[in-house]
């Protein structure tokens, strides 16, 4: 494993550091410094271990899809499954951690932005168990399309503050989250939910996001003799990808392929794919690739999909594309639903929309490769939240959905 | 030396602090804001600070977010804002730093940007979201421009971080008076008083105080304890109560301006 990622100033290369308002410099120092000892420390980590085995469920199965592998007709097809941890998704792998972690720095609340809802939900969850107060950051559009995780995290115990700036989505509630941590530094630990952010976050979010990669590659060598040909992932911010994908990093034969959200269309301009169509910029207190005018004013991402709705990405993939180590692909809203209902009628599981992006991926990839490759996906999380999204695209009223099958 | 050295000089031997209102480009239009900036040398500010409106202001707070989102709607841009300021140019002298968030000038290119900036008139810059850590590029190019780089330091700044800022701004020290974003506050903070002694030992250069300032009291505080008095969110909001009506946003943002100006200079 690459232990160089990122450097001692906190850079993946040209990408990543700590562009940040002064008020955080200080605070962001702390947090390394304590994150970095706590990285060694065996009571902390024996801690993390307990609660990902004992409260979150791992280690999930790495489950191979042999229905889905026989209707696409190539590659084999592996799932990992973090669609069963505890709350539907692999967010919890870094909530778990980031609490632990606030809690040894002596914070008693925990603030927290949410596209799509699974990371507010996550946050929600562990301030719960750990008895800290908490409140999320969530753009009112997003309120509206992911109401379940709302009344989720209401009965969790969690403030959900709505944010009424700019698009209304994720970004803006990243931008609202940093202005609170901003104001109440001194009590308040930011539990971002991405590999996004200034240093350190995005190394430490990696870090317990990296169980992921770290379990599949053990299973597929002990399930299929061998590491895998490919392993593919849906890219937001980029937080399951780059937990799958770094475990995998030194091995050169595995290639990692990120799918982004193509929206409408690339060429409609509303879409979420940074990497593939974005440019260089400095955003959310980090150099990566972003969507962005000419004058560098940030423009407003479009996805179906809540999570991947999000302008920027993670340093770390901006690296891993500037350097070639990943290749980023993007798949549209409509090829998305496809990728939805393939995997929910051949293997009874219903993903998020977000994994559903890496499965319309699949779709494509699978029968273009031999019987004998390998393909593992990150399935990141279940589809309970899409149930109404889906509902709407297919013409259905979910509350009265009638008899008979679904329309085709 | 460039204007904004010229007059922290004069101001000194004059004994008094400078007066920097802010106001948004573009807001409420790019002509109104012209307007305002005339309009705020004529009502007695020594030098002007010039947002750059952005779509993701992090370190702001709802004036100047919502600011910064009426200016957009008038398709501000960075390079436009440096052809206002140099059509400015014919009309006053007044020391102009931009205050802007970094992405805009990482995509126009640090010297380039430098370069621009000088042949517009510009005299320094101010960037949130730039510590001096990741400053580099732009330190590298701002000197042969003329272009003063000023840092921003905070209450959580260690003392070992105020001697790393002092060091590397030019022209002033901008002293964020809270633990938060910008915006008018109904009381001055008191890790002013402690911040500045903190600067004072490390460095010469004059120290200016800015979020939460908003009345002409708490300038007239802030006025004796340092060397320069921002106030932005407070005036932004006047535009605020006013949009619609260019006169009224005129004479509204002045007399408000002059009661600053008189806060600052202990006329009150």
């Amino acid at each position: 494993m690459n232990q160089s990622l990122p450097d001692a100033t906190g850079h993946f290369g040209e990408f990543g550091g700590r562009y940040a308002p002064e008020t955080l410099m200080s605070p962001l120092l702390e947090l390394e410094d304590a994150y970095m000892s706590l990285k060694e420390d065996s009571d902390f980590q024996e801690e993390f271990q307990y609660y990902l085995r004992e409260y979150v469920g791992r280690p999930n199965p790495l489950y191979y899809a042999e229905r889905l592998t026989e209707t696409l007709g190539g590659a084999k097809i592996y799932l990992k499954r973090e669609d069963l941890n505890h709350t539907g998704a692999h967010k919890i792998n870094n909530t778990i951690g980031q609490i632990l972690l606030a809690r040894r720095m002596g914070k008693n609340r925990i603030i927290a932005e949410t596209g799509a809802g699974q990371h507010g939900v996550a946050t929600a969850t562990v301030a719960s168990k750990f008895d800290m107060e908490c409140e999320v950051y969530m753009g009112e559009e997003d309120i509206e399309r992911q109401a379940l995780n709302v009344f989720r995290m209401k009965l969790l115990g969690t403030t959900v503050v709505p944010v009424n700036s700019g698009s209304c989505t994720l970004k803006d509630a990243i931008n609202a989250a940093f202005r609170d941590w901003v104001t109440n530094i001194r009590t308040t630990y930011y539990l971002i939910g991405s590999v996004v952010g200034p240093h350190p976050y995005p190394m430490i979010v990696r870090d317990f996001q990296a169980v992921i990669g770290q379990e599949a590659r053990s299973q597929t060598v002990e399930q299929a003799g061998r590491l895998p040909d490919y392993v593919v992932a849906c890219v937001g911010g980029g937080s399951n990808s780059i937990g799958m994908f770094y475990p995998f990093y030194a091995d050169s034969d595995v290639k990692l392929v990120g799918v982004e959200a193509a929206g409408e269309s690339i060429l409609s301009g509303k879409h979420a794919a940074t990497i593939s169509a974005g440019s260089v910029g400095v955003f959310h207190g980090a150099k990566c690739y972003v969507l962005q005018e000419d004058d560098g004013q940030i423009t407003p991402a479009h996805s179906i999909s809540a999570g991947l709705d999000y302008p920027g990405v993670g340093p770390e993939h901006s690296f891993y594309k500037a350097t070639g180590r990943a290749e980023y692909v993007s798949v549209t809203d409509e090829e998305s639903i496809e990728g939805f209902k393939l995997l929910s009628e051949t293997e009874g599981i219903i993903p998020a929309l977000e994994a559903a992006h890496a499965m319309a991926h699949i779709r494509k990839l699978a029968p273009t490769l031999d019987k004998d490759q390998i393909i593992v996906l990150c399935l990141s999380g279940r589809g309970d939240k899409d149930v109404y999204t889906i509902a709407k695209v297919l013409g259905v009223d979910p509350i009265n959905p009638g008899t008979g099958r679904l329309p085709q | 030396m460039n204007r904004i050295e010229a007059k922290f000089e004069q101001l000194r031997a004059e004994g008094r602090s400078a007066f920097m209102p802010y106001i948004c480009a573009g807001d409420p239009t790019q002509e109104i804001s012209r307007k305002l900036l005339l309009t705020l040398e004529e009502a007695g500010a020594d030098l002007i600070e010039l947002g750059v409106p952005f779509s993701d202001p992090i370190a702001d707070g709802p004036s100047i977010q919502k600011a910064s989102e009426r200016a957009l709607v008038d398709k501000i841009s960075l390079r436009r804002i440096l052809d206002m300021v140099e059509a400015l140019r014919q009309e006053t002298q007044i020391p102009i730093t931009l205050m802007t968030y970094y992405n805009p000038i990482f995509r126009m290119g640090d010297a380039e940007f430098c370069a621009a900036a000088r042949k517009a008139g510009v005299d320094g810059v101010i960037i949130p979201d730039l510590p001096p850590e990741e400053a580099s590029t732009l330190l590298k190019a701002a000197p042969a421009h003329n272009i003063a780089t000023v840092f921003l330091a905070a209450p959580t700044s260690s003392p070992e971080r105020m001697r790393l800022i002092a060091s590397v701004s030019t022209g002033f020290i901008y002293c964020v008076s809270v633990t938060g974003v910008t915006g008018a506050r109904a009381s001055l903070s008191d890790e002013i008083q402690p911040m500045i002694a903190e600067l004072r030992k490390q460095t010469q250069k004059p120290v200016c105080v800015g979020f939460g300032v908003s009345t002409s009291e708490q300038a007239n505080t802030v006025a004796r304890l340092a060397d320069g008095v921002i106030v932005g969110s407070a005036i932004v909001n006047v535009i605020e109560e006013h949009l619609g009506d260019e006169a009224a946003i005129l004479s509204n943002v002045k007399k408000f301006a002059e009661e600053l100006v008189a806060g600052v200079r202990g006329e009150i």
